[in-house]
């Protein structure tokens, strides 16, 4: 899942465009040409510099790096390859049967937690909402958080300990009549343990910005509502879920963006052997070809891969919302 | 958790509406949901909590929950004995205070200079930050650039690939773009330049904001393993993220934390202390940190 609440960066980008705002610093707005601003503004850009070399050391070369995806990589070698061998290593992975298998993992994987863990938080923000008691809302708050701070070694950790033959779930299991059940072993459970645990961690910090966006209705909304006889449920349908719709359809988009990169930490550290049928991702399956056994560039051509679904995928979600309800995060 | 009882009157007074029979129904079934997602929440911690004072025995048998079965403080001692714990504890901290401490430098340097609306290129450094949320490198190519940058097994391998987080970086810049523009004019006419307006006016009065950025790096570095994981080799070096990691996966991973240690491993309370010592720290500050939290993502989501 991503942060909760990024924002919408790029909207100040497009406002702040160029020099020359009209309005009202008219004094100012005489065009600042590059020379005059560097001679003004050069301590600003001087603090930029440390910063702007992280982005293109740690961001953009890694991304230039991606080019060992076409290139015979070496270990210890040119670290931008060897020599040029075209698509081959694409063509590699499109007729590798295990790659199709972590893809369509993916793919599952992603539209699970996608459909499980983006409404949760609309939910919960709407019960936290109707709680009376502030004080009650502000416990209640504090606790659904609590997971969202911990590491994702403790959730696993945590996880395998409810999940074992002598855990909490087990009992349950034993409690009803049935045999203990080796969750951690079967395939077939492993979707619903990701995705559950991912929804535990998650859905208290997702809250946050959506109960921020409710103080921002105006209340006039509701009284006009309830002038015209809306029922509270009514209220919530027509005046509430609108109010919060720009939140939901930015973090939609942010979810939707981090959809192929699934939960890469968490499943490397749940998953085994036995439960890779449905556990191994692309992002595993690549760290595995890739740093453990050395084929980087046939790794580096499935992340890229990857990383450029991602992008189409944020972008298309981005382009359908600005259409389809104006609000978009560029 | 004493959901049902709580006042109605303030029920009433809420939207001006008159309490309806189907809205206190509702508001019964909400305290319930709510109270069972409370519970739901907790458990895990709680049970972690009960193991790690249990006996081996009691818990093989599954049987212990919320209470310890056979109270024992063998399991803690054991644990605090073990000197590579205490070696990676103490490696967990190191690297959280340099790595955030970057961190807060660039983060600081770079928020400010895009919080200055006027300054030419101004779009196209936000870009440039902005760009890297939705596209990145990907695994294979940071790989291979931390190794042959010779950055292995140093805290800089954990430190610099991640010292400026788009989403801290872009709070921060809200922040910035909040603060009254005539502070920084009246100390430009008083004669100071960028860094001493930065350093004197700006910086002084961003505390609470800079405080609040400590605390998301530090969480985030301080539960940190997979930077760790991937570029450190000697079992001295791990954070106590991966030593945990090693018990869960029965040391498997790179690495190994001693084959003496072997059979100790898969035992469950010693996973549950590990557990319990490695949240301790996170859990006490907790309840303190949190508001931050809270506030600096909602600073991020309102500015919008």
């Amino acid at each position: 899942m991503s942060v909760p609440g990024t924002l919408d960066p790029p909207r100040s980008t497009a406002e702040a465009g160029p020099p020359a705002p009209p309005r009202p610093p008219v004094v100012r707005a005489k065009r600042l040409t590059w020379r005059r601003a560097l001679r003004r503004d050069w301590q600003l850009y001087s603090l930029a510099l440390l910063p702007l070399l992280f982005f293109a050391v740690f961001r953009y070369l890694p991304m230039i790096g991606n080019v060992i995806a076409f290139r015979k990589f070496q270990p210890g070698g040119n670290p931008l390859g060897e020599y040029w061998v075209g698509l081959r290593y694409v063509e590699m992975f499109l007729s590798d049967s295990t790659f199709w298998n972590v893809f369509t993992n993916t793919l599952v994987l992603g539209v699970l937690t996608l459909v499980v863990c983006f409404p949760l938080p609309i939910v919960l923000a709407l019960l936290f909402n109707e709680l009376s008691s502030r004080r009650l809302k502000r416990f209640v708050q504090s606790v659904s958080y609590l997971p969202h701070f911990l590491s994702v070694v403790i959730i696993a950790a945590m996880v395998m300990q409810l999940l074992s033959v002598d855990g909490t779930v087990n009992q349950l299991v034993r409690a009803f009549g049935g045999e203990p059940i080796p969750f951690l072993q079967q395939p077939e459970w492993f979707r619903t343990i990701y995705v559950s645990s991912e929804a535990w961690q998650t859905v208290g910090w997702g809250t946050i910005l959506y109960l921020a966006a409710l103080t921002t209705i105006d209340s006039d909304l509701y009284e006009a509502a309830r002038i015209d006889g809306a029922s509270r449920w009514r209220q919530t349908w027509h005046v509430t879920l609108p109010g919060i719709r720009p939140t939901m359809v930015t973090l939609l988009i942010l979810n939707i963006g981090t959809f192929m990169a699934v939960g890469f930490e968490k499943i490397l550290l749940l998953y085994n052997p036995l439960t890779y049928p449905t556990g191994d991702v692309i992002s595993t399956y690549l760290f595995r070809m890739g740093v453990l056994s050395n084929s980087f560039s046939y790794a580096a051509a499935i992340g890229l891969f990857e990383a450029v679904i991602g992008l189409t995928l944020v972008l298309t979600a981005n382009l359908i919302a600005r259409r389809a309800v104006g609000t978009s995060l560029w | 958790m004493t959901v049902e009882g709580k006042p109605l009157p303030v029920v009433r007074r809420r939207r001006g509406l008159k309490v309806t029979r189907g809205y206190r129904v509702f508001q019964a079934v909400n305290a319930v949901v709510l109270t069972v997602v409370v519970i739901v929440t907790l458990y895990p911690f709680v049970n972690v909590v009960a193991r790690s004072f249990s006996q081996e025995a009691y818990i093989r048998a599954g049987q212990v929950n919320l209470v310890p079965r056979g109270f024992n403080l063998s399991t803690y001692k054991l644990v605090m004995a073990d000197d590579m714990f205490w070696a990676n504890y103490r490696n967990t901290v190191f690297y959280t205070v340099v790595a955030t401490a970057v961190a807060i430098v660039l983060t600081t340097c770079y928020a400010y200079v895009l919080s200055k609306k006027q300054l030419r290129g101004r779009s196209a450094l936000v870009g440039i930050a902005v760009f890297t949320m939705f596209f990145s490198g990907g695994l294979i190519p940071n790989y291979i650039l931390v190794t042959s940058l010779g950055l292995k097994n140093s805290v800089w391998a954990i430190a610099l690939p991640n010292a400026i987080s788009v989403f801290n970086l872009l709070v921060m810049k809200a922040f910035f773009e909040s603060m009254p523009v005539e502070l920084e004019e009246a100390a430009a006419v008083d004669g100071l330049d960028t860094y001493r307006i930065l350093w004197r006016i700006v910086l002084p009065l961003s505390k609470a904001m800079i405080a609040t950025m400590v605390l998301f790096y530090a969480v985030a570095f301080w539960n940190s393993w997979f930077s760790a994981f991937l570029y450190m080799d000697q079992s001295d070096l791990f954070p106590v993220t991966v030593y945990l990691r090693n018990l869960i996966a029965g040391a498997t991973g790179a690495g190994s934390v001693g084959a003496a240690d072997a059979d100790l491993q898969t035992a469950a309370n010693i996973q549950a202390v590990t557990i319990v010592l490695t949240v301790v720290p996170i859990l006490l500050v907790y309840p303190f940190v949190q508001r931050y939290f809270v506030s600096g993502v909602m600073l991020g989501a309102v500015k919008g």
